[in-house]
């Protein structure tokens, strides 16, 4: 593996995290990390169809004509999607029920669209294959790390185990209801996008 | 009927904040709710579009993809079910539709047009406008309710944008922490305005 290699598979982690840097696909998938268990799967499925999505763009990217590349990509990762969301529905059909329309709407998710245009266009197929992985990686991070805080202090729980026993069972721990509405998300993406750009100062805005 | 169309076009608008309670459309909501202006011709684009493309998605699905739809063309096709492909059949009509937006506002008011810039092409990929198309199918919308509800959550998004846009520009004015800068405090900001939002839960018209 070259260094252009490991900087596309490893950048997006930290240093040009998708939703911390770049600001793209916050979109679709915030509403499903309520749970730790549909975060881990929303990003299985996100990682899979980026990465594969930025694969299929890369090997024909020199047959597309320009002008109707959007159509072409939005083509592509559409189908990507509809497999997904089939496989998803064969077997893990309860996920795939409290995922709801967001799996549909990874085709949307502008990362997805983003990298395709910005990287896997210009880029050879086992490069653009590490970008699409390490973006998707870098978005799950994100995700994880929000669907972790919100089911912890939301409701006590991780993966749908009591880790906090509840007071309502005789336990200590007063869930914070707030987490796992939708304010709950936001407040924790601005605390992480501000403690990332404390660590890393040169993501800062001005 | 009028009370149903007003309680589902304010459940829309209020309490299923497409931005704030789904997180939809949370792209172009941060990136172009710097200025009123610009805000407001993007919410009245996405109102617009939403408003054409659920009712017209809507008919796409009962008429073509749904189990059974097929049966006005032939009886022999009761059994073909095309829904698995109502991503592609909707993104398309979508991406048409915003075509003649752009088409359009290109014609007749070429300052907004150039003013929204590259984010009017890319409410094609604006997950608002998919979500209420998806939605309306998972809750079975009838053509009525889904042109209410179209119109409901595109409008429901303008408020958000141009309210989350006008405190921005107060903003300008405020001390902020250089890391919170720019995104961090946008969410946190947009976290506080989705606490406003969730006050309207439970009305009922």
């Amino acid at each position: 593996m070259n260094a252009k290699q490991k900087s596309a598979l490893l950048d997006p982690l930290f240093n040009d995290n998708p939703i911390a840097a770049q600001v793209l696909g916050i979109c679709s998938a915030l509403a499903v990390t309520t749970k730790l268990e549909t975060s881990v799967v929303m990003s299985i499925a996100v990682i899979a169809v980026m990465s594969l999505s930025n694969l299929t763009i890369s090997i024909i990217r020199n047959l597309i004509p320009s002008s109707i590349r959007i159509i072409v990509q939005l083509t592509v990762i559409a189908s990507l999607v509809i497999v997904t969301d089939q496989v998803l529905q064969a077997f893990f059909f309860d996920i795939s029920k409290q995922l709801s329309v967001f799996v549909g709407l990874i085709i949307t998710n502008c990362i997805v669209m983003g990298r395709a245009e910005a990287y896997a266009m210009q880029n050879p197929p086992v490069d653009s294959l590490l970008d699409g992985l390490g973006n998707g990686l870098g978005y799950s991070l994100i995700l994880i790390v929000v669907g972790f805080f919100r089911e912890l202090i939301g409701s006590g729980k991780l993966f749908g185990v009591q880790v906090l026993p509840l007071v309502t069972d005789g336990g200590w721990y007063q869930p914070n209801g707030l987490f796992v509405l939708a304010p709950g998300a936001f407040f924790i993406i601005g605390i992480l996008i501000w403690l990332l750009r404390t660590w890393k100062p040169e993501l800062q805005e001005d | 009927m009028l009370e149903h169309y007003l309680s589902l076009a304010v459940k829309a608008i209020f309490v299923e904040n497409m931005a704030l309670a789904f997180f939809l459309g949370m792209c172009s909501f941060l990136a172009v709710s710097k200025k009123v202006e610009t805000a407001l011709g993007l919410g009245a684009a996405v109102t617009f579009v939403l408003t054409v493309t659920a009712p017209l998605n809507n008919l796409i699905y009962n008429y073509l993809l749904k189990e059974g739809a097929l049966t006005w063309l032939n009886p022999a096709w009761s059994g073909v079910d095309l829904s698995f492909v109502r991503f592609l059949a909707f993104i398309g009509s979508i991406a048409a539709s915003v075509q003649i937006v752009e088409m359009t506002l290109d014609r007749y008011a070429p300052k907004l047009y150039s003013a929204l810039g590259v984010f009017l092409p890319l409410i094609a990929v604006n997950c608002a406008i998919l979500g209420g198309s998806l939605f309306m199918v998972e809750r079975d919308y009838t053509f009525g309710e889904s042109a209410v509800y179209g119109f409901g959550s595109g409008f429901g998004f303008l408020l958000a944008i141009v309210a989350l846009a006008a405190i921005r520009e107060k903003m300008v004015y405020s001390d902020v922490p250089p890391a919170l800068r720019g995104l961090g405090i946008t969410f946190l900001v947009t976290g506080l305005m989705a606490i406003a939002f969730m006050a309207f839960a439970g009305i009922q018209l």
